[in-house]
């Protein structure tokens, strides 16, 4: 009896393993996209927005494509292996959305020279390896605009994630935008030293409220400081995705992470054999960072904002033009000029009118 | 005047959720159990509350399923350590990582949707009274409970016949057994009764303090509640010092950020870790007070000899 | 109503039949679970237990993935035995990558030989450093462990992103928050070609054979076997419960120490932000499933590492939701400790207890 049971289940365990074996080679004409994920696709963040980007992938190329995602994936050590898999099981196009998965993404690409990488947010690029990302720093560019117009204490609360570029850019860029129609707004910064903590979030935007700040804005994934914003009368901004039905009294737009095109283009050039490393780094013009309606503002200042939009997206207007101080009063971007991407994407310096230190 | 105000009220609404897991834990450990599946059963209070405050629209219902289900997650707990003898930490961690999983997989359908924060009870004309009225009179009904809570475990374990018992079997399961009292039993409701709390715990999270439900929106704090629950030496009084001590020093470090002190953050958020060490080995250096405290069969497995 | 009837002697039979009995149980559980969810169940298993393990680059990843998991688990293990309850490994595990990834970025153009094994020793000695303050907290102050070590955890994993975001950036890498690739001089060398797999598994396996050594010859294993089972006892007889702590906790924090070290320098080959995923918490879940043994640990760490690799390649293959992953892998955990009483006792169901009945 016992070894009848044992062969049965072994007998069954490699039923399935043909099964599985089979299950792969029907699909073969179908182009295997995966994605990585460092948050759960129920983030309603980072991970959310380029979950539906891959959903998008799947509505436009239907059966031509087939798309998998692995979730939660840790930065470190977990992270070269699941890329790796992905590439070992067929995958043809990768993208893994973290900065933490760079130098695994570029490692698995050397051994498997047959499969394209999308690596977001990062600057190493390869044969088979493109990097892409958005110009988020045009968003807050915009949404400065708007707090410089509605912020009657004139300073404005920054609830922060960690001191990388990327978050610094985008600081300075909303203060410029501030200061582009009111150059007496400060901006107060605090770090939760977590991407994604509601309650502690939430906690620092009350700081900053207590400290005098009537408009909050955070780069950390929950919705949380804008429902405190919500709750203690003052104005906000959104982040990742629409946030309006967390504070549709507070919400003065949000600042959209829309992928779904780049990935669909990407996971088509693919499919159709035209794929290409590049350097992708999109803003307002390619649709990859959208504004959410403005509300909660007079028409005047939705007017403006809406021009700002435009004229950042037909390129009349770029955030970063000097003069452009630093903390200290050394000018780094000269009048007339602008900064270029290098000086974008390493940025390590604070303008005038934060008042935050950064770690050397 | 109005931020001192102010800034208590962050501490409270801080503090309350490790309050509420902290004090269903001391119960457990009291007796003899350690369980160290609060961030696990927090979330499953989390997704519970929130899930039945958005399909029923009823906040009192929310709560008694969020404590149903943190106590139901303690239930398994309790089956496979007190009826199976399984080791205690490893299925406490076990629980944790089953309750995130199972958390998230209800959790899904609720990804994004937005709820009312729990009511302020606001009582007319004493609420709108200066600094006293915000704090005192218009918290929830959850923040009042955290405290009804808190007095209700002193009373209990000082005074009541039944906080007697359950001391006794925390302290020596063998004496208690053959004095007659049903250990296992005793066990199961404070491990039970701890479950609940933390379900509590996790439901002023998603229903209170941030209205809204995420993956792992817990962040760390069952652990911090398991180690107040050391930091208060099992003393309720304590308990209440040491979370709001905790809850304290978190906000005022963002506060110090905000007003521009030239520290790195991350040294800022270190503050409270090394407050409730330093505190604690202050009031540890008591030896015999803290041994009188600490339940002795914390950890250890029973089964009665005949 | 169950009863449990102690065994007279341990069940030689049952320390390898309870084992099968979880995966029994598991299976039949995970068929409920997958044919729930419209998943087959067979294919389902297959994928989770049995495909992470059927290339060599899955068997290579398997060892990656037990080799901290077994090392932090062997020194815990012998903590748990003395009921010295360190829950911080995480944080020595990453004291101990701070202090040998250091040297590595301090020597970054380095091409001596000795740079690895000296980063080893560092790493040691740092996860040493961290877990000797809550041992001098605990002998010295009497302050308990359990918190301590935690709140050290979180502490290091403060200090670790202070580093990486600050003074030990990458000076090429566009601030951002990572560290220089170390030099090949300090890296861990690989066993496989073309994997992952380290040095790191032949100190786990050291470790394993140590940490039996210990336990099994040293007069100091006797007083740690000894305090597990009778503490009142131990103290009669004399045992300095103080060098106890001492030891264990050193032991803890020196094998963590390694572990992080072997990370950083092994599969990660930097400092980063995150570097690890919890390592030093699900040690401790292995430290118990191999129940306080070190052979059992690595054991342990391999089925705690599978489950991993499980839930991984489920996701990928059959579209398995992460949630259900962990899921799975808590039912696993639970049926692997619930079974672990067949050991010690036999089960009995039934109202009234029976004399003479058969088992």
């Amino acid at each position: 009896m016992k070894r009848f049971g044992i062969t049965r289940v072994v007998g069954g365990l490699l039923a399935a393993g043909l099964m599985a074996a089979g299950l792969s080679s029907a699909w073969a004409d179908q182009t295997k996209v995966g994605f990585v994920y460092v948050g759960p696709v129920g983030d309603h963040g980072w991970t959310y927005r380029h979950d539906i980007g891959r959903q998008a992938v799947e509505n436009a190329l239907g059966d031509k494509v087939k798309t998998t995602f692995v979730e939660s994936v840790k930065e470190g050590p977990d992270a070269e292996r699941v890329i790796q898999q992905l590439a070992a099981s067929g995958h043809k196009l990768i993208f893994t959305t973290s900065f933490g998965f760079m130098n695994p993404t570029v490692k698995v690409a050397k051994r498997n020279p047959g499969v394209m990488f999308e690596h977001a947010t990062g600057y190493k690029r390869g044969k088979n390896v493109s990097t892409y990302m958005a110009r988020f720093y045009e968003g807050r560019y915009v949404a400065g605009v708007i707090a410089g117009k509605m912020s009657k204490t004139n300073t404005v609360g920054y609830v922060g994630s960690f001191p990388i570029p990327e978050v610094v850019r985008g600081i300075n860029s909303f203060l410029l935008g501030a200061h582009s129609v009111n150059p007496d707004i400060k901006i107060k910064v605090v770090w939760v030293n977590s991407w994604y903590d509601p309650g502690k979030e939430g906690d620092a935007a009350k700081a900053l409220i207590d400290q005098g700040a009537d408009i909050i804005t955070q780069h950390t994934d929950s919705p949380a400081p804008l429902q405190v914003a919500q709750n203690r009368g003052v104005l906000g901004f959104g982040q990742a995705s629409d946030m309006a039905a967390f504070a549709k009294n507070a919400q003065l737009t949000s600042i959209i992470d829309n992928w779904d095109s780049y990935y669909v283009a990407r996971a088509k050039a693919v499919v159709d054999g035209s794929w290409k490393s590049a350097d992708t780094w999109g803003g307002f013009n390619t649709g990859m960072v959208e504004m959410a309606p403005f509300t909660n503002m007079p028409a005047d200042v939705a007017k403006l904002a809406q021009e700002t939009v435009d004229a950042i997206s037909s390129g009349k207007l770029h955030p970063f033009t000097g003069p452009i101080k630093n903390q200290k009063g050394e000018v780094v971007i000269k009048a007339g000029e602008v900064a270029d991407d290098g000086m974008l994407l390493g940025m390590n310096f604070y303008i005038e009118g934060v008042e935050d230190k950064l770690p050397n | 005047m109005d931020i001192f105000v102010q800034i208590v009220l962050t501490v409270i609404t801080a503090s309350t959720p490790l309050l509420f897991a902290a004090s269903g834990e001391l119960i457990t450990e009291k007796s003899g159990v350690l369980n160290l599946g609060v961030e696990g059963m927090m979330l499953i209070g989390a997704i519970t509350g929130f899930a039945v405050a958005i399909s029923t629209g009823s906040a009192t219902l929310a709560i008694f399923a969020a404590a149903i289900a943190g106590a139901a997650a303690a239930f398994i707990f309790g089956f496979l350590t007190l009826s199976l003898l399984a080791n205690q930490v490893a299925t406490g961690l076990a629980l944790t990582i089953f309750g995130v999983g199972i958390s998230a997989l209800v959790g899904a359908a609720f990804v994004g949707v937005a709820l009312e924060p729990l009511p302020k009870l606001a009582i007319p004309g004493i609420s709108t009274l200066p600094v006293i009225g915000p704090i005192v009179f218009g918290q929830d009904i959850m923040v009042y409970g955290s405290f009804v809570l808190i007095a209700a475990i002193y009373w209990f374990l000082k005074h009541s016949h039944w906080g007697l018992v359950v001391r006794a079997v925390g302290e020596s399961h063998d004496s208690a057994h053959a004095l007659g009292y049903p250990v296992i039993a005793i066990r199961y409701m404070a491990t039970i009764f701890g479950g609940a709390m933390c379900g509590l715990g996790g439901a002023y999270l998603s229903l209170a303090y941030t209205p809204m439900w995420a993956e792992n929106m817990t962040a760390g704090r069952g652990w911090i509640a398991l180690a107040l629950v050391v930091f208060a030496t099992w003393r309720p009084g304590r308990l209440l010092l040491g979370a709001y001590m905790f809850g304290g020093i978190t906000i005022l470090q963002l506060h110090a950020q905000g007003a521009g002190i030239n520290v790195p953050s991350q040294f800022m958020s270190m503050l409270p870790y090394l407050a409730t060490i330093l505190v604690l080995v202050l009031i540890s250096r008591d030896k015999v007070r803290i041994r009188l405290n600490a339940p002795n069969c914390i950890g250890q497995a029973f089964r009665p000899a005949h | 109503m169950i009863r449990l009837e102690p065994r007279k002697q341990h069940s030689e039979a049952m320390i390898y039949l309870t084992p099968v009995l979880a995966l029994v149980l598991t299976m039949i559980t995970g068929m409920i679970i997958f044919a729930f969810l419209g998943k087959d169940p067979l294919v389902a298993l297959y994928t989770y237990f049995v495909l992470p393990l059927s290339t060599t680059y899955g068997l290579t990843e398997l060892v990656v993935k037990a080799t901290p998991l077994v090392m932090i688990g062997i020194g815990l293990a012998m903590g748990f035995r003395a009921n010295v309850w360190n829950i911080g490994a995480e944080g020595q595990f990453t004291m101990g990558a701070l202090a040998g990834g250091g040297l590595a970025l301090a020597f970054h153009d380095s091409e001596n030989a000795l740079l690895l094994p000296t980063m080893i020793v560092f790493g040691a000695l740092g996860g040493m450093a961290w877990a000797a303050i809550p041992a001098w907290l605990k002998t010295r102050f009497n302050a308990n462990e359990i918190l301590t070590s935690l709140m050290l955890t979180y502490v290091a994993l403060l200090f670790l992103s202070y580093l990486v975001h600050g003074p030990w950036r990458d000076p090429a890498g566009y601030n951002f928050p990572e560290s220089r690739i170390f030099p090949d001089a300090g890296t861990m060398p690989t066993l496989v070609e073309g994997s992952r797999m380290h040095f790191g598994a032949i100190l786990a396996l050291l470790a394993v054979v140590g940490g039996w050594l210990i336990l099994a010859k040293a007069l100091i294993g006797f007083q740690l076997r000894v305090v597990g089972v009778a503490p009142v006892a131990a103290r009669y007889v004399g045992f300095k419960e103080k060098r106890l702590i001492w030891f264990v906790l050193l032991l803890g924090g020196g094998l963590a120490g390694v572990a992080g070290v072997s990370e950083v320098s092994g599969p990660i080959g930097q400092l980063i932000p995150t570097i690890s995923p919890g390592y030093g918490f699900t040690a401790i879940i292995v430290a118990f499933l191999g129940r306080l043994h070190p052979v059992g640990v690595l054991f342990a760490g391999l089925v705690m590492a599978l489950t991993y690799l499980g839930g991984e390649t489920a996701q990928i293959e059959i579209g398995l939701p992460a949630a259900v992953a962990g899921i799975f892998q808590g039912i696993i955990l639970f049926f692997l400790l619930a079974c672990d009483v067949l050991n010690l006792y036999r089960i009995r169901i039934g109202w009234r207890v029976r004399h003479g009945g058969a088992a």
